[in-house]
């Protein structure tokens, strides 16, 4: 890649969400916004290479794309009362602060993470406008044709401009909600890309993991009090920590107890380590953690053990406990029983497992438990029986090699 | 900006004096925080008629033009900014009518 393209590169990913951001406040309206900014980006590709990266490439993006923006609401007449006589005049002013600035892009995350729109639509939108991926990469990021991808994305600007979905950060009262709502959305993205699904499909997808972290660490950057963000951002570092570790060779998915952890990315868990750190100084301090900052820890005392046998288990049901205080959900509960079985043994984990039949038959980490505690306790048949369902309810192809490579060995 | 604001109801039936009360009180505050554009509640689907006058001459047909398991059962034009405002209103409306709601703008 040459000096410019990489420069080119590097812009999108600092810039894209800024430009949009600033368009969307200017002209009110995200679909002008976008397509704007998409095409000063092009105008960059076409450019630069001859003229030069300019010194300050956002101002330079922001320009063009306002110019691109104006020039489309005259070509298509649409100089109605939101789009006063004013602003459509060429405004080469530098940009503004970088404070007001960065305000413009958490709203443009939450009016894309708006309670209003669908899960996935929110995903998808916050990709395509914060994160500024191609609708082709979050087509196939959500394993969906382009086109049906495109439909989405249409109809939720449209819904944005038609119910007036507001551009703007939400009140005090509604704060904490809107923002558990866009880490729930990030976290979405973020389980997408680790624990990807589909028979033509990495079993990891590093893309949408970083991208992710990415726009977790802009979050955290824009709230950076909120416990719960930090939380987030530490989970996702400590899982990514583990990421290259997770796949073997051969493609097969190695469990956390059989992973190479000298082959885990130091600097990752160090960061990560420090965010649960603060976190547990407030939490000592009396601040309540939430879920993901409960999940960091579990997933520090993971790995901060040098090797699975000093694990500290009773810190990780003590954790498991304080969780389900917060989220009594069947899932939950499963995840607490893998630890009770290196606590308290198999059977007493397999009997706390068993309970959860009725609501997690269906989902595959209940059979590869039951599947795993039926194999040590010696239960050859059952275990079999419960691989097999395993396999059949999982979708990501290293885990597939893994359980299957696992039923085979019982004999 | 406008919106139109729907009690979904299935097999409830109608309002329960108290739901009544709870929705004066709401009434209330809509009409005094300037919320307030119309609201109704309407008799049960089986009293709808359609009718279609497209063609010659007018057809009338007895029953609700869709027939489902949940049905409008009454209705608010509420006064708001903007959606945020909007759906925290509808939800305090849900919780009065004690029904399921949804929220539409106006065109």
């Amino acid at each position: 890649m040459s000096d410019v393209e990489e420069a080119i590169t590097r812009v999108h990913r600092e810039q894209w969400a800024r430009v949009v951001a600033s368009l969307t406040r200017r002209f009110g309206d995200l679909d002008i916004a976008e397509e704007a900014a998409a095409e000063a980006f092009a105008t960059a590709i076409e450019r630069w290479p001859a003229d030069g990266v300019p010194a300050n490439p956002g101002a330079w993006l922001t320009t063009t794309a306002n110019h691109k923006a104006i020039d489309r609401i005259r070509r298509e007449n649409k100089r109605d009362d939101k789009h006063k006589e004013a602003q459509l005049v060429y405004d080469d002013d530098p940009p503004e602060p970088l404070g007001a600035i960065d305000d413009e892009r958490l709203r443009l995350i939450f009016i894309c993470c708006h309670p209003a729109l669908a899960m996935e639509t929110r995903a998808a939108l916050t990709l395509r406008m914060v994160g500024g991926l191609t609708m082709p990469e979050i087509a196939h990021a959500f394993l969906v044709q382009e086109s049906a991808m495109g439909r989405r994305i249409t109809r939720a600007k449209a819904k944005i401009k038609a119910a007036r979905i507001p551009y703007r950060v939400p009140s005090a009262a509604d704060l904490p909600a809107r923002v558990s709502g866009v880490l729930a959305v990030l976290f979405l993205v973020f389980n997408e890309g680790y624990l990807a699904t589909g028979p033509d499909t990495d079993p990891v997808r590093h893309d949408l993991t970083a991208e992710a972290i990415r726009l977790t660490r802009l979050i955290r950057a824009l709230l950076p009090e909120d416990g719960e963000v930090a939380g987030l951002l530490a989970l996702m570092l400590l899982i990514e920590a583990r990421r290259t570790a997770r796949v073997s060779a051969s493609g097969e998915l190695v469990p956390l107890a059989e992973q190479d952890r000298g082959a885990w990315d130091a600097a990752l868990v160090a960061e990560g380590h420090r965010l649960v750190r603060e976190r547990l100084a407030a939490a000592a301090a009396g601040v309540a953690p939430g879920r993901y900052q409960i999940l960091a820890a579990i997933n520090a005392v993971h790995t901060s053990a040098r090797a699975v046998g000093d694990t500290d288990w009773s810190q990780v049901v003590a954790l498991y406990d304080q969780l389900i205080r917060l989220d009594p959900s069947p899932i939950i509960a499963l995840n607490r029983a893998i630890a009770v079985a290196e606590l308290d043994g198999p059977d007493v984990a397999l009997a706390a497992v068993d309970r959860l039949e009725d609501t997690l038959a269906g989902y595959h980490a209940y059979q590869v438990t039951r599947a795993d505690l039926l194999r040590r306790l010696g239960r050859g048949q059952e275990s079999r029986a419960a691989y097999d369902k395993a396999i059949e309810l999982t979708g990501n192809t290293a885990e597939i090699a893994y359980l299957t490579r696992r039923r085979d060995e019982l004999g | 900006m406008q919106y139109l604001v729907s009690v979904i109801d299935d097999t409830t039936g109608p309002a329960t004096p108290d739901e009544d009360a709870a929705i004066d009180v709401f009434n209330d505050r809509l009409k005094a925080e300037g919320h307030w554009v119309f609201a109704g509640g309407l008799g049960l689907p089986s009293a709808a008629t359609v009718i279609d006058n497209r063609g010659e001459e007018a057809m009338f047909t007895d029953g609700p033009f869709l027939e489902s398991k949940e049905y409008l059962a009454g209705f608010w034009i509420i006064e708001a900014p903007d959606l945020d405002v909007a759906l925290t209103l509808a939800a305090e409306g849900s919780k009065a009518c004690n029904r399921k709601i949804e929220v539409r703008p106006f065109n």
